[in-house]
């Protein structure tokens, strides 16, 4: 039921045009200075779901932030054909001066949607997309850490980008609720068809979730290995597959940080 | 859909419902009259206790009633200011100088600050500026200021410009470099480019820094004002609180300064209480800062 492809870097083969297109992607952040990236090639394929997982010091974030356009790579292209893609991070950074709606409703303004009416129903169809019925006229400090991700989602897909970026976006919440956060990403996933890049430094967290788990190595951040995970969704982290998939990755993980304690 | 994948789905759905109630605390509103008995007593307390020890002095007769009035004697100079007519006019004075002098400077210092926050250069160069001007005793102008204008409102307009005009910008400053970088990430991933980040994303969360500079400016206007007052009467000044004060010490009269004195505080906390805390206090609560 695991299939497990050992692929070198731009070794997957894309039929369509892809999502994203990352090629030969490098980042040194002073001049001179070590490179945090290092000659990355990633092609994501539209509706495709990836996660990119590495230990501190991988540039897993930068290279998202790369991808989104937020940064410039000092090498290297980045392709999104589809315009910019949506970003969403570790906190949910919504506006605090603005209601859960209100934050909704930016993005969509901001996206060219001028009529008010319009909007105001769009937002309330994103909330409810993730559950969050009536939550149109809530603080985000009235929210719990869980609900402010789903509105930090819903406001991500008010982008209507096709790909969606997220950095660690789970990582600060408790086991419970990324649980059922998980299962609520891959359900949203699998309805919008969006092509999701998933940064985690949980191995776990990225066999739950992903359909292709690629491992960067640390200082310089590469493509060290990859995987697919064929491993049908609605997946559990306690399923025997995903805990077995996750030791093998573990292993790996674990040999490239152990190259750095030598 | 089969239906056992519905039923799974359901289940998530009560799942995160459930989740979301338990971690959902109700917001907890207090009545008015709660809030302002439990915001009102202890400076009551404090104020009660200062002038136990007050009366204390007094009446230990360390020092000559013209040196040291008692409560009650200051009490009925204020009293005697009400009833003749002398209060209402010179707070209405002062106040109304104050108010000009510092929507004046709300309308300099904010654009200042703005450039001085968001251009490096503009900072590099007016920056120190901005805080030695800050440091400066306003008082300090008063002689030149008096010397330009003669006594006239434009020579108190211009104490009180430069006692304020720096300390809103600063505070306008200290807003936007406390504005964190990750609203601006998320305004630019949103489309906030250019002026719409400035518009959506910059100025709404830099307010409540430019609520703190602007309280502060409203304390420098007020004090540059009453040095400025103190200092220099004129007919064309007009009898104001400080002249109130200048007077009394003119005539020798101990009880009259401390009643100026007491006005002056008072007007002073009566704005604070009454416009910047109300604001701020607004402002802070819905983004769950207060």
């Amino acid at each position: 039921m695991t299939a497990t492809i050992e692929t070198g870097p731009g070794a997957t083969a894309v039929r369509h045009q892809p999502a994203v297109r990352l090629a030969g992607v490098t980042k040194t952040f002073r001049d001179g200075g070590a490179p945090v990236l290092d000659g990355i090639d990633l092609d994501v394929a539209p509706g495709e779901f990836v996660c990119l997982l590495g230990a501190s010091g991988c540039g897993k974030s930068t290279l998202l932030t790369i991808a989104a356009g937020l940064d410039a790579p000092t090498q290297g292209t980045v392709e999104v054909p589809d315009g910019r893609a949506a970003l969403m991070f570790q906190e949910s950074a919504l506006f605090p001066w603005l209601t859960a709606g209100q934050n909704i409703d930016l993005a969509l303004r901001l996206r060219g949607l001028s009529a008010r009416r319009e909007r105001r129903a769009e937002a309330e169809r994103l909330l409810a997309l993730v559950r969050l019925h009536g939550a149109y006229d809530k603080r985000p400090h009235q929210l719990s850490g869980g609900m402010r991700q789903r509105v930090a989602l819903a406001r991500a897909l008010a982008q209507d980008s096709s790909v969606l970026l997220m950095d660690e976006p789970f990582a600060a919440l408790d086991a419970i609720t990324r649980d059922v956060l998980h299962e609520e990403l891959v359900r949203l996933w699998e309805a919008t068809g969006l092509a999701v890049v998933f940064v985690t430094h949980n191995v776990r967290e990225a066999v739950r979730l992903g359909q292709r788990v690629v491992l960067l190595s640390s200082r310089p951040g590469r493509v060290a290995r990859e995987w697919r995970v064929d491993i049908p969704q609605p997946r559990r982290v306690e399923d025997k597959d995903v805990a077995e998939l996750s030791i093998e990755i573990t292993e790996h993980l674990r040999e490239e940080i152990s190259r750095h304690g030598r | 859909m089969d239906a056992e994948a519905v039923e799974s789905k359901d289940a998530l759905a009560t799942v995160e419902a459930g989740l979301d109630a338990l971690e959902t605390s109700s917001d907890h509103e207090d009545s008015t009259l709660i809030r302002v008995v439990r915001a009102a007593y202890p400076p009551l307390l404090a104020l009660a206790l200062i002038l136990a020890v007050w009366q204390l002095l007094y009446a230990s007769k360390i020092w000559p009633d013209w040196k040291l009035p008692g409560p009650s004697q200051v009490y009925d100079s204020l009293k005697d200011a009400f009833s003749n007519g002398d209060v209402w006019p010179a707070v209405g004075h002062s106040i109304g100088h104050g108010a000009v002098g510092f929507a004046a400077s709300v309308a300099l210092g904010t654009p200042l600050g703005l450039l001085v926050g968001r251009f490096q250069p503009v900072r590099a160069g007016i920056g120190p500026i901005l805080s030695g001007l800050q440091s400066l005793p306003s008082v300090a102008w008063v002689p030149p200021a008096l010397m330009f204008f003669g006594p006239t409102p434009a020579m108190l307009y211009t104490v009180v410009l430069l006692g304020a005009v720096p300390s809103i910008a600063v505070g306008v400053v200290a807003g936007l470099d406390h504005v964190p970088p990750l609203y601006l990430r998320v305004g630019r991933n949103i489309g906030a480019r250019g002026l719409a980040s400035v518009r959506y994303v910059l100025l709404p969360a830099a307010l409540p820094g430019y609520l703190a500079g602007l309280r502060q400016g409203w304390a420098f206007a007020w004090r540059s004002l009453l040095a400025s007052e103190i200092i220099v009467q004129s007919a064309d000044l007009g009898h104001s609180l400080g002249f109130l004060l200048k007077n009394a010490q003119d005539t020798n009269d101990m009880a009259g300064a401390f009643a100026a004195i007491v006005l002056i505080l008072a007007v002073g906390v009566a704005v604070n209480q009454l416009l910047f805390v109300p604001i701020e206090r607004r402002v802070l609560k819905t983004r769950g800062l207060a």
